[in-house]
């Protein structure tokens, strides 16, 4: 990596914000998530990003209210540190170290001071064996205090943070792990165990997931595997104890929670429906249905008025009084896989691939946010476990961003397949896709490929199937008042070889077919068989051409660790090389071809021309596990880099999407320092609700304001203008030991408030300028003197 | 929170032809007025006098029709023998008819009796026209002359004996006094011109020629015969222009409509073709219930009148404006619940207080059974009688949801006697259908799974499933009988296509597969 420094790579797409439970802030203003290394902070009415927390070099694990300071929040992260914020100005007050790995933190009011932690029990670190221990945070004025003191408070935990809850006022902790509840009350120091039996007849898991306290009453709430929630009451001795059971869920009860005068306890699971128990009446339940994801976790504002759901598609939901869903957080959804390739959306640059099940989504790179979602498979999503759904498995967008094709296929288990290729043509009005043409079975078995034609004047699609055959999809004419439709041109096969791979030339001219180890070129204008190329062993794998100088070239990599470039010119081989290539990806902006080769375990990635025998930019061990998609996505704005080994980054971008779902890129230092300038100008202040709308007229009003101002006060302008220039700054921002001497400076200083004389506007009020000048000076020097003598 | 999706109903393409202007304009005719003749219907002429009374010559006689009377206005019985083509002149004072025994009358259209008896020809004349100066009269007959006749003097002018086989059709330039054109069995069309002793031009049609017609510009001849219809170009010495090959027997009559854009061929396989003229394509088809001899259109295409061999008179009127907005305001008359909502078209004052309401929306009975998982009542309302006749495919839909919910099973269990067998004669109806075959196949492996224990309790439900086994029989055989023929067309279609060679690079690489040739990309079976 040293290497390499001038190139880096970069996270993107932000990170799960759904791991662990949000938190509303007293005012109800701020919502506040772990987020990957981070706790990002959000507007709760107007779901915008408003800035986040950044200090924690590992996973953030939770975030919980300081009790004590409603302004301040606790942190704790995998990286063994509690930290304390606050969240308003994004300022890092404290950090504890505790020395190991924390995975969940609770607080409570009557514990002042006292921080609970899991950890991993110290005998057992490498095991699956934590501890709830009590941490008392040692007052000192340093930022750094270490507080290795802990107590364990109970053994043999689960890590899970629903897991453990503090009772009526901080009087008693209760934690569930498998099939027992434990109480630990602090006065007597006592805790008590409650079993359930494991109950695997009639098909009963009684298996304990999550735990609520109510927050005023003697009463537990536990939430169960199949989905049962019992509320235990009269539990401060072993023998007495009494439960009452609460069904609705048919999955695992996820989460439970309590609202702040615990009149409702409100659930959630796979069923994506939060339910609304009322607690006096436990038989009477209210429902929000289809929230759009499994929910996760919940959490409710200390005021009671918002509840937000966090949900397994990486989205929070912020929902008013459980009527009225008023907000959705989402970022990149990270299903349980991507099928589709990356896409860049011609019109609006986004990148686009898997979502929500069933949906597309589209992502814009340089916002680095959700754009929309578009339904493909237009279904009633039932959130049952084990169920086939259909997927959206290849999507694919012609030059113009006009039509969009889906493929959705559903595998039911020893029936046929269900293929559906529906293509969607672009509104202008609506400025979304509209669904235009259905096409069910188009092939008898899996596609493997689809694309494009790539030129403007026809409009074909190409899907290539596991049945042998390949077809050519054409817009039937539309000359009758409605716009055409679809039908299938062309069904081609080459000896009953089954096609893996297809691609187009640049200009739509030609187009390959990879039929195992054969590589077939056809003309798409008459359906011709031009030429056929081979290569063997090996099966072909991708392939792509190459584009504007290379356009000659067609690259073939085969399953037997080979990259082959054909001559189109000549039909000949111009070179192979053995590398065991797993992606092929062509920068339509240029000539490179990004190579991603999968060797032990982890992947490298060689960029290349196909006409130069020298890589232009290789790395090896780009990340563990294969590189399973990735796409060149172009700039809005070119770099100027000059340097040979970062041009390659200058036109287009590469992302790419590892075996984990992570989405990469890479970055050169010419970017992030642009990056670093406009990010400090969207800068911000939070006491107003951040929107695109605040964004736009906001600023637009302050600088009304201060013209306004200008124009009543001639020499409020000028008082000011000195506290912009870089000469203040250089002289207030650098280290006092740094600095020039006094005297220097001060001449320095002064010349750079002269105004020249062309600047005809003030040589009227010169004179009471200049005595301005002459007083700020004298104080600016007794500011300076002041700090040099501090430090 | 998003709302409920309904189940996805899909359209299924329905076949059969495409709406065109042409289709909306030939399907404007009420239902046929049908009369019986005496015999086959030979002949109908229109009259291009106002009231457009048309001759039908069918067995011995002429009857004159009024344009929408049923009983003829006017009858012609002074025929020894058949009597063919009845033709107006073009005033539509008098009319000509050949008959069988070779005698040639003339009629005047208030009297009865013939005014002129023209004698001469030795055999039966089956042509007879006007000429467009009004006095002659032009005949062909079976003796393979045809003829020219004076009216004033009833004297024959001329005779032209070229043909070497019956003359059956033939016609008169409307613009030229002496032009006429005949077509024979003879295989031949001749163009005469009455200033020369000899046929002008001369075309072959290669079958014996059934009927001529000239274009009203007269650049264009098409004459019909054998299963063609031919297109000459006058202009340019008798060129052929285009041949039609769309009836599959004898081309009997040809008309074209009254603005010339179409033309209209009638024949023995009982179908009436319209055509483009301008690039010959048939836009429209009429069929009928016996083969067609005579064919006429009136003026502006008021009226379709057709001859058939059995004797009927078909005569279809074109439906009047009036008929067509009635029609109209029958649909709009039909209760559409939305309108009759109350207050729906109320627009709010400056000062109301708007409450808004959210905007429900309409869910089918089986959808909200499906929102509340009520899975075996969804799938009753499916099954109900008007929407399983109506409507298989939404039972099929709904059972297809049911599936992917994973629920099916459930759903179809538990039904009685009669719930059952109303099941399985929906199976029955529907489970060839190439459409539903995918769903309803899984849907019949469940019920035959979950009601085996019962089979043999109820004889009405094994009647069914008896049924039901034939049925899954009689497809099967039927399906590989399609394969075989397939095969078949697979062969012949190979065999048919010459053998491409694809250019082998000249590399020194082995390219081992490349010499084989392409495997013929022969007709697929595109899966519904």
């Amino acid at each position: 990596m040293v290497v390499h420094a001038e190139i880096r790579m970069v996270h993107r797409g932000g990170s799960k914000i759904n791991f662990r439970e949000p938190v509303i802030t007293h005012d109800s203003r701020f919502l506040l998530c772990a987020a990957g290394e981070s706790v990002n902070v959000y507007s709760t009415s107007t779901e915008e990003y408003v800035h986040d927390l950044q200090g924690h070099t590992d996973l953030v694990t939770g975030v919980v209210l300081n009790p004590s300071n409603h302004l301040q929040v606790y942190s704790c992260s995998a990286d063994g540190t509690v930290r304390l914020w606050d969240f308003t100005d994004a300022i890092l007050i404290k950090t504890f170290i505790i020395g190991y790995p924390i995975y969940s933190i609770y607080v409570s009011e009557k514990h002042g001071g006292v921080v609970f932690l899991v950890v991993p029990m110290a005998n057992y670190k490498s095991s699956e064996l934590f501890q709830l221990v009590a941490v008392h945070l040692p007052h000192s004025g340093d930022q750094e205090v270490e507080a290795r003191e802990l107590s364990a408070v109970l053994c043999d935990v689960s890590h899970h943070p629903g897991a453990a809850s503090f009772g009526r006022e901080g009087e008693y902790i209760a934690a569930v792990k498998g099939l027992q509840l434990e109480v630990f009350f602090f006065k007597k120091q006592k805790s008590y165990r409650f079993s359930l039996k494991s109950g695997m007849k009639k098909g009963a898991k009684n298996a304990f997931t999550c735990v609520s306290c109510h927050p005023k009453e003697d009463c537990i709430a536990t939430g169960h595997e199949d989905g049962k929630i019992r509320m235990w009451r009269n539990f401060n001795q072993k023998k007495e104890y009494t439960y009452s059971t609460l069904h609705w869920h048919h999955g695992a009860v996820n989460t439970l929670c309590f609202t702040p005068e615990g009149t409702n306890l409100l659930s959630g699971g796979i069923e994506s429906v939060l339910v609304h128990w009322h607690y006096t009446q436990e038989n009477q339940k209210d429902f929000l249905p289809r929230l759009g994801a499994a929910i996760t976790h919940i959490a409710v504002s200390p005021d009671g008025s918002l509840f937000c759901t966090s949900h397994s598609d990486n989205k929070i939901t912020i929902i008013q009084s459980c009527v009225k869903v008023s907000a959705v957080i989402q970022g990149l959804v990270k299903g349980d896989g991507v099928w589709t390739n990356l896409i860049i959306d011609p019109r609006s640059k986004a990148l686009v691939l898997n979502g929500k099940p069933g949906h597309l989504q589209f992502y814009s790179l340089h916002h680095d946010k959700q754009l929309y979602n578009l339904d493909i498979v237009q279904q009633e999503y039932i959130h049952e476990e084990g169920l086939d759904q259909f997927e959206v498995v290849k999507a694919a967008f012609d030059a113009r961003g006009d039509w969009l094709a889906t493929v959705e296929e559903r595998r039911k288990k020893g029936a046929e397949l269900e293929i559906n290729l529906k293509l969607w043509a672009y509104d202008e009005l609506t400025q979304s896709f509209v669904l235009n043409t259905t096409v069910t079975a188009p092939h008898e078995d899996r596609i493997t490929a689809m694309f494009f034609s790539p030129s403007p004047e026809t409009t074909m699609l190409v899907t290539t199937s596991l049945d042998g055959h390949f077809k050519a999809w054409l817009l039937a004419d539309h000359s009758d008042a409605n716009e055409g439709f679809w039908a299938c041109d062309f069904v081609g096969g080459y000896h009953l070889l089954k096609p893996g791979c297809c691609s187009f030339s640049a200009d739509g001219s030609l187009l390959s077919v990879g039929f195992q180890e054969v590589v077939t070129v056809w003309s798409p204008a008459s359906w011709e068989l031009l030429t056929t190329l081979s290569q063997p062993p090996g099966a072909i794998r991708d392939l792509c051409f190459g584009r504007l100088s290379c356009s000659k070239y067609l690259l073939g990599a085969s399953t037997k660790n080979q990259l082959c470039c054909w001559n189109l010119l000549t039909c000949s081989l111009e070179w192979s090389t053995p590398m065991d290539v797993s992606l092929l990806q062509t920068d339509p902006l240029s000539e490179n071809i990004a190579a991603f080769c999968s060797q032990s375990g982890s992947s490298d990635l060689f960029v290349f021309k196909p006409s130069e025998p020298r890589p232009l930019y290789s790395q090896k061990a780009l990340c563990t596990g294969k590189v399973q998609h990735a796409v060149f996505a172009p700039r809005d704005q070119m770099l100027e880099s000059c340097e040979e080994r970062t041009q390659w980054l200058n036109r287009s971008q590469l992302y790419f999407l590892t075996q984990h779902m992570d989405l990469l890129t890479f970055s050169t230092k010419t970017e992030e320092d642009r990056l670093l300038a406009s990010s400090k100008q969207l800068m911000v202040d939070d006491s107003v609700a951040v929107t695109p709308f605040y964004l736009l007229l906001g600023k637009h009003r302050g600088q009304q304001l201060e013209k306004q101002e200008a124009l009543t006060n001639p020499m409020a302008e000028r008082t000011q203008l000195p506290q912009g220039s870089i000469a203040i700054k250089e002289l207030l921002h650098t280290p006092a030991h740094v600095l020039p001497s006094a005297s220097f400076l001060c001449a320095m200083f002064v010349r750079s408030l002269l105004i020249s004389s062309s600047s005809a506007r003030f040589k009227s009020g010169l004179w009471l300028y200049h005595s301005r000048t002459l007083r700020l000076v004298s104080d600016m020097y007794c500011q300076l003197r002041d700090q040099i003598i501090s430090n | 929170m998003a709302s409920f999706k309904s189940t996805k109903i899909p359209i299924y393409p329905k076949l059969g032809e495409k709406v065109t202007p042409d289709t909306l304009y030939w399907k404007n005719y009420k239902a046929p007025v049908q009369i019986k003749e005496f015999g086959a219907v030979t002949s109908i002429d229109f009259s291009s006098l106002a009231p457009h009374n048309y001759a039908v010559t069918a067995s011995t006689r002429i009857h004159i029709y009024g344009p929408f009377s049923t009983e003829p206005v006017k009858t012609f019985t002074r025929f020894k023998d058949t009597a063919y083509s009845g033709k107006f002149r073009s005033d539509g004072q008098l009319l000509v008819a050949g008959c069988e025994d070779s005698v040639v009358r003339l009629f005047d259209v208030s009297g009865k009796v013939a005014l002129r008896v023209f004698k001469g020809h030795t055999k039966g004349v089956h042509v007879t026209d006007f000429t467009s100066d009004c006095y002659h009269i032009l005949t062909g007959s079976d003796d393979y002359t045809c003829r020219l006749w004076d009216i004033p003097n009833s004297t024959e002018l001329t005779s032209y004996k070229e043909h070497t086989d019956y003359i059956r059709c033939g016609t008169t330039s409307k613009l030229n006094r002496d032009i006429f054109i005949t077509g024979s069995y003879d295989h031949t069309l001749r163009v005469f011109d009455a200033r020369v002793e000899k046929s002008v031009m001369t075309m072959d049609h290669s079958q014996p020629v059934e009927s001529v017609l000239l274009y009203p510009s007269e650049g264009l001849l098409v004459s019909a015969g054998g299963r063609y219809v031919k297109v000459w170009d006058l202009l340019k010495g008798g060129q052929p222009l285009v041949s039609l090959k769309n009836h599959h027997k004898t081309v009997t009559c040809l008309s074209l409509s009254s603005n010339g854009q179409r033309l209209l061929s009638a024949s023995l396989d009982r179908h009436v073709k319209i055509y483009n003229t301008t690039n010959y394509k048939v836009v429209h088809n009429f069929d009928y219930a016996a083969s067609i001899l005579s064919l006429a259109l009136a003026p502006d295409d008021e009226s379709i009148v057709v001859g058939m061999t059995n004797g009927v008179l078909s005569i279809k009127h074109r439906k009047s404006p009036e008929e067509k907005r009635e029609m109209v305001g029958k649909q709009r008359m039909q209760p559409v619940y939305r309108i009759f909502v109350k207050g729906r078209n109320y627009v709010p004052k400056k000062d109301d207080f708007l409450v808004s309401k959210p905007v429900k929306s309409h869910l089918a009975k089986y959808d909200k059974q499906l929102k509340k998982f009520n899975i075996s009542k969804a799938l009753d309302t499916a099954l109900e009688s008007w929407r399983r006749n109506r409507k298989p495919e939404i039972t099929v839909a709904v059972m297809k949801e049911l599936d992917r919910r994973g629920t099916l099973k459930n759903a179809l269990a538990g039904r009685d006697e009669q719930n059952l067998s109303q099941l399985l004669n929906f199976l029955i109806g529907n489970v060839v259908d190439p459409r539903f075959t995918p769903v309803l196949v899984t849907a019949t492996e469940m019920i035959l799974d979950i009601y085996q224990a019962v089979v043999g309790q109820s004889s009405v439900v094994d009647r069914q499933l008896v049924r039901l086994q034939e049925l899954v029989e009689r497809e099967v055989d039927y399906q590989q009988d399609l394969l075989e023929v397939l095969g078949m067309l697979d062969t012949l279609f190979a065999t048919s296509l010459p053998r491409k060679e694809v250019p082998c690079p000249g590399s020194s690489r082995p390219n081992g597969l490349a010499e084989g040739s392409l495997g013929a990309p022969g007709p697929q079976l595109q899966a519904a």
